[in-house]
């Protein structure tokens, strides 16, 4: 274990790079370049701790490794630590983040604020994955919506107004009711640190799980978003700048499963046995509905957003089939699906920012004039099908296997999905790459820069490379969902004690 | 007929209530209104001396001596404010001052 | 030997990549503005004259070069694996999740090397065609590489040693298929049929999927060596499924043979494959004929364990292989288009090898594939060239009266047909007559149902097949003059590849009859097919009654006879009679209106329900009810609110008392 606290350190540098980007004065071009030069930089350097920290994981120990631990005010504690289901989305965010801050070079309209804002969003997205603490954690997870909301609010789109209110009181709504589980959970605790909590089987009594579980999964839900409380995602999707779209869909998304796993699985495991229905239901609904919305979808960025919608659902479904498969299954979904459908948003980007258009039907033809952009967009099209050899497949199958072992029905409609994901994918891929080149103004559209290439030719490389050899992944977070598993089952069992005993 | 306690009460209520309709039934003159807000004053100072004197408690007294200063130097500053107002407008109808609508 | 395999199935893959990245323009116009294209209406069919393509030849050479080794090398192992040796290499671990287990690995028995064989020649020699069908495309290194994308995907495919390296393999030669169909991007109906068949497929790997599920539900493995195993103590044994009870292996079967249907474009899952003719013509030979579509009949053999423990299983694969034989013979019977003949023949042959598999002999299916894979691709390649010399033409009524022009193709093109029809002595002889003969042998209602489905497709092939040889190089030629004019045999390196198929097509049935279906075939399969301990089919098929076997060889002559008639004797009568019939003309040419069908019943219903959960769920519902409702109402409140500030002060101050006077009056009722 390290001396340091990299944990710290890795949270809390994006915001130090903030600091000296608010330092910098001026509004000409060495200012301007200053800006984006330190802001790519701050960023490599997270993720050049964040690779340390992977490379002192040990995966083999379920626990919390890394862990920090200070007095905050009250019995609140300034508790970090990672485990197996939190480090592969440290690292995801290190990983992404310097590629949106190059996908976002061109931006000049309040640069210095623009960069500043993805900064203070980098800190926080790490520091819901890190946290070890309720209010932390909340902190964490609720701060993250204000850069968004500005963000999208800001450098948006023209409805960017509707979109903002609507992203933000949906996820408010649902954080309030959290909070109010959490301090439930503190009062019948007595502590708000999550290891602590996490360390024996949940003894929180059945009748208390099932409200807390509903309060929680109102947050994550919207989170997801599962449906039916989707409809803020495609919204902000459409108005919020490519970046934003990248990090919402790759990262933001991926808090929700990350809560379900971090406290519905482990500290509600009844409740989660009680409901699972439900969240199957939602999400064969989800998987299923809104493949078919995305199916007639007229804007590009809207239906890669519903399909983030099912791909979500593949999540949820295979996180409360609560078996091995399901809950690997769903934690490589996740990262998966930040992967490929982050490369989908800057494929969508590239090409609005030639024609300013994300209207389908304002493309055709260019594979004639983009070779490459043909290329990459195929794909992470096929990777988003979930073919195989791609992330998205294994994600995707460990996730069916799951649901099946859980419950048939839900597998059988749930598998679906994939005939209707291929056929909105391959549509969307037709009617933009594929087709004579007809419209007048594309006829000079270029290809990729070396600049764009820079941003999706890695994630290209990881999409295949995790698709061929998922293991590098799974690895990271096999044991701590081995551990979660036990835990989830040593709650039931704890639970049907109490009920035996109660009935004697 | 011996003056008691819930005579005064009595002339209280009355002109109290006076005023509460003179501040709501009036649709003319704000004059009015400051005028209908000196009579309630008016009445809870009955109420007060009377206690005062029935309870054999001077506070009650002073008490009164205090809200007939403040209705003094409300009346005065109600007047001035209306004077300005009515330079300004060039009318004090009550009907006309909905400016609080904004 | 592992060294020679991992070569076989990656060498490709390498090829694939340098070709596709590096020989492509993937990467030349980074960063830089590609030249200007000039929009012409031609310039987009394959093989248009305004710019031949002038990019580097080595992508195709290595392409080429890299599978013309690798076929040799696949013969060599094919010898040394009919010797009786098994392999098994492993290259890497793929999935881990918990009882989970999928690796890489090759797994090379006598039905993998088989099926190497068939790919890796046929890919060979559709390469060098390729060399010359499309010398003047001018996105060659990209159709090069994608056809050794697809060669990698299939070795995959057959070399695999679990389930889900089967669906790698599976679904990689989907998008090979899917990229190869469409390669023609600029043409609508390209891209339609491509997405056609991607998302078809889906179907059938939806139900393949699923049975990957079921097994591993089951058995806890998805590794053939445990499956197989372990097989016989499942047998019998029920699981829930959905809401019922059912046999664990017919299941598992079932789902498995729906994800066959789908690759083998079996009767309710085969209408993409007419549609996918949209591809090149050496795709076609090579994808659509000789190997992809046979994946269903390969999977079905590798399962075999499975399938022999489930009768009703075995029931359902004859029947749909039948039906699938009878109606594609009928619907070819009256195509018009060169292609879309053959691919419903195509079509017709898998039925034949499903419904051989179907009762319980492995062999005979196996024996077809492996011819059919010739004289198939033999006849797809003699149409390509006959395509190519009529400058793209596809309608058999407008050709005619090629045969002075065309010898050479129209030798290949008889002795493919001879092959198919059943002719003595050339492979299709040995392979479907056997099948047919299983069939009777089987002595099931299912099996007698198949026997005779298939002699009367055996005679509508003859028809059909005769049919097109007659129309196009016979009879009075309906071409343009300049079309005419233009009209020559292909250039060598077309031809050669047909000899060598042609020679396949001869003699490879009376080459390998003996290994497959004969004396030596339980010595040649080994442990790669099981046969259960009562399955005596392939022993009883050598010893039915005469007029069984002479079934096959009447239908043909009679086949042969009737088109002769109908179309050099007297080319009036074929025409009085579809009008005669004109319903079941219609109905026939319309392909028994499957895709209507599924327009109707799919397609549409798919669309317009999206539409609505969209507009009426999603933007009225949800969003009404939810945010939008919630913000309207909110708006309402204030509106509301905000109309009871009037500003007058005596209001304010009246709801001042108003509220004095209920507190004071709550005071008084409860403190009393």
């Amino acid at each position: 274990m390290s001396e340091w606290p990299i944990l710290s350190a890795i949270v809390f540098l994006p915001l130090i790079g903030a600091l000296f980007i608010l330092a910098i004065r001026g509004e000409d071009e060495i200012a301007l370049r200053n800006i984006r030069w330190t802001a790519l930089f701050t960023t490599v350097f997270t993720l050049i701790l964040a690779l340390i920290l992977w490379s002192g994981f040990d995966p083999a120990a379920p626990g919390f490794q890394f862990e920090e631990k200070y007095a905050w005010f009250g019995l609140m504690s300034y508790h970090m630590g990672v485990d197996g289901l939190g480090l592969p989305f440290v690292l995801l965010t290190a990983f992404l983040m310097p590629g949106v801050i190059i996908a976002s070079w061109h931006v000049n309209r309040r640069v210095k604020e623009y960069m500043i804002a993805f900064l203070v969003l980098e800190t926080l997205m790490l520091g819901v994955f890190v946290s070890l603490d309720l209010v932390l954690f909340y902190i964490f997870f609720e701060g993250g919506l204000i850069p968004m909301f500005l963000i999208i609010g800001v450098w948006g789109g023209p409805r960017r107004i509707y979109a903002t209110f609507k992203f933000f009181l949906y996820t408010l709504a649902g954080s309030v009711l959290m909070l109010i589980a959490m301090i439930a959970i503190y009062v019948h605790t007595g502590t708000t640190d999550i290891a602590e909590i996490l360390a024996k089987p949940s003894t929180i009594p059945a009748s208390l799980q099932y409200w807390l579980w509903l309060a929680f999964f109102a947050s994550f839900a919207v989170k997801m978003p599962m449906w039916p409380v989707h409809t803020w995602l495609p919204d902000a999707h459409v108005e919020a700048p490519t970046a934003g779209s990248v990090v919402l869909a790759a990262i933001l998304l991926k808090m929700g499963g990350y809560g379900f796993l971090r406290f519905s699985l482990p500290m509600f495991p009844v409740a989660s046995e009680f409901f699972a229905p439900l969240v199957f239901v939602l999400s064969v609904i989800a998987i299923v509905y809104t493949s078919l919305v995305a199916l007639v979808q007229e804007d590009i960025k809207k239906l890669i957003a519903y399909s983030s919608v099912a791909h979500m659902g593949y999540v949820t479904m295979g996180i409360f089939a609560m078996n091995k498969q399901g809950l690997d299954g769903a934690m490589f979904q996740m990262i998966s699906h930040g992967l490929v459908s982050g490369a989908l948003f800057l494929c969508v980007g590239v090409i609005y920012d030639r024609m300013h258009t994300r209207e389908i039907a304002a493309y055709g033809g260019l594979v004639n004039r983009m070779p490459m952009y043909a290329f990459i967009f195929m794909l992470f099209t096929m990777a988003n099908v979930g073919l195989p050899g791609t992330t998205g497949f294994i994600g995707e199958f460990l996730s069916l296997t799951g649901a099946y072992l859980a419950n048939t029905w839900v597998a059988l409609f749930a598998t679906t999905g994939v005939i209707l994901s291929a056929a909105y994918a391959l549509w969307l891929y037709r009617n933009v790459v594929f087709g004579p080149l007809e419209k007048e103004k594309l006829k000079s559209i270029t290809d990729m820069t070396w600049r764009e290439a820079a941003v999706l030719l890695p994630l290209a490389l990881l999409t295949v490379w995790f698709g061929v050899q998922p293991g590098i992944v799974t690895e990271m977070f096999n044991s701590s969902v081995n551990a979660l598993l036990t835990q989830v089952q040593a709650g039931l069992d704890a639970a049907a004690a109490v009920q035996q005993a109660a009935v004697q | 007929m011996a003056v008691g306690l819930e005579h005064y009460l009595a002339v209280a209520a009355i002109l109290f209530t006076i005023g509460v309709f003179g501040i709501f039934l009036n649709r003319k003159n704000v004059i009015v209104i400051l005028m209908s807000i000196e009579l309630m004053l008016l009445a809870v100072n009955i109420n007060l001396v009377a206690f005062s004197a029935r309870l054999g408690d001077l506070m009650g007294q002073v008490l009164a001596l205090l809200v007939l200063t403040v209705a003094a130097a409300e009346a005065a500053i109600g007047l001035a404010i209306l004077v300005i107002y009515y330079r300004n407008r060039g009318t004090i109808a009550v009907d006309e001052i909905n400016k609080l609508k904004g | 030997m592992d060294t020679i395999f991992l070569a076989i199935v990656f060498l490709p893959l390498i090829g694939a990549m340098l070709a596709g990245l590096f020989g492509t323009a993937v990467f030349r116009y980074a960063g830089s503005a590609p030249p200007q294209i000039a929009v012409h209406e031609d310039d987009d069919d394959g093989h248009g004259h305004h710019h031949a393509y002038d990019g580097p030849r080595w992508p195709m050479m290595l392409t080429t070069g890299i599978l013309v080794f690798v076929a040799l090398l696949s013969w060599y192992a094919f010898f040394d694996v009919t010797a009786g040796n098994v392999y098994k290499v492993t290259v890497a671990e793929w999935v881990r999740s918990g009882k989970l287990v999928a690796t890489w690995a090759l797994r090379i028995d006598t039905l993998s090397a088989v099926m190497l064989v068939v790919v890796t020649t046929v890919s060979a020699l559709v390469h060098i065609y390729s060399l010359g069908y499309m010398a003047h495309d001018p996105h060659q290194p990209r159709f090069f590489a994608y056809l050794s994308l697809f060669t990698f995907a299939m070795l995959m495919l057959v070399t695999s040693d679990n389930l889900l390296q089967m669906f790698f393999g599976w679904e990689g030669v989907g998008l090979a298929s899917y990229l190869l169909i469409g390669f023609w991007y600029t043409r609508p109906s390209a891209n339609a049929a491509a997405i056609k068949a991607f998302v078809v497929n889906r179907v059938g790997d939806f139900g393949f999927a699923l049975g990957i599920f079921a097994t591993f539900a089951l058995f806890g493995s998805i590794e053939f060596d445990t499956l197989f195993a372990a097989a016989p103590e499942m047998a019998g044994k029920t699981v829930p499924f959905l809401s019922w009870q059912v046999d664990a292996l017919t299941l598992i079967c079932l789902l498995l043979f729906m994800g066959a249907m789908g690759k083998s474009a079996q009767f309710l899952l085969h209408t993409w494959l007419p549609d996918a003719m949209e591809g090149p013509t050496p795709v076609s030979a090579l994808i659509h004929a000789a190997t992809m579509v046979t994946a269903g009949v390969f999977l079905v053999t590798r399962m075999s364990p499975f399938y022999e423990l489930a009768p009703l299983a075995q029931q359902a694969v004859v029947f749909i292989g039948a039906v699938t034989a009878f109606f594609a013979a009928t619907v070819g019977l009256v195509q018009n288009d060169i292609k879309r003949v053959i691919a419903y023949s195509t079509c017709s042959q898998l039925g034949y090898m499903f419904a051989a598999l179907g009762v319980g002999a492995y062999g005979a299916g196996m024996f077809h594939l492996f011819t059919h894979a010739y004289f198939k691709a033999l006849l797809f390649l003699g149409a390509g060239s006959v395509i190519h010399a009529m400058s793209d033409e596809q309608d058999i009524w407008r050709m005619g009266g090629l045969f002075p022009y065309l010898k050479k193709t129209w030798a290949m093109m008889l002795i493919g047909t001879l092959a198919l029809t059943g002719f003595p002595l050339t492979a299709g002889y040995f392979s479907k007559d056997a099948i047919i003969e299983a069939a009777f042998a089987a002595h099931t209602p299912m099996g007698t149902f198949a026997f005779w489905l298939l002699v009367i497709a055996a005679f509508f092939t003859a028809f059909y097949s005769w049919r097109l040889m007659f129309v196009v190089f016979h009879g009075k030629s309906r071409a343009s003059r300049e079309t005419l004019a233009r009209v020559h045999d292909s250039p060598p390196v077309m031809l050669v590849p047909l000899y060598v198929l042609a020679a396949g097509a001869l003699f490879a049935g009376w080459l390998f009859k003996d290994a497959f279906i004969g004396e030596k075939a339980a010595e040649f399969w080994g442990k790669a097919i099981y046969l259960a301990a009562d399955n005596d089919v392939m022993e009883a098929m050598h010893h039915v009654p005469g007029w069984v076997k002479a079934a096959p060889f009447v239908m043909m002559v009679g086949g042969l006879a009737l088109a002769f008639l109908f179309y050099i004797v007297a080319p009036s009568l074929p025409e009085a009679l579809a009008r005669a019939f004109r319903p079941v003309y219609l109905f026939l040419l319309n392909k028994w209106y499957f895709d209507e069908l599924y327009d109707r019943i799919f397609v549409r219903p798919a669309f317009a329900i999206g539409r609505f959960l969209w507009r009426k769920v999603d933007q009225k519902t949800i969003d009404g009810l939810g945010p939008d409702g919630v913000s309207a109402r909110v708006l309402d409140v204030s509106t509301w609110a905000s109309r009871m500030q009037s500003g007058y002060v005596y209001h304010y101050a009246f709801a001042m008392l108003l509220g004095v006077a209920g507190l004071v009056t709550y005071l008084m009722v409860r403190g009393g």
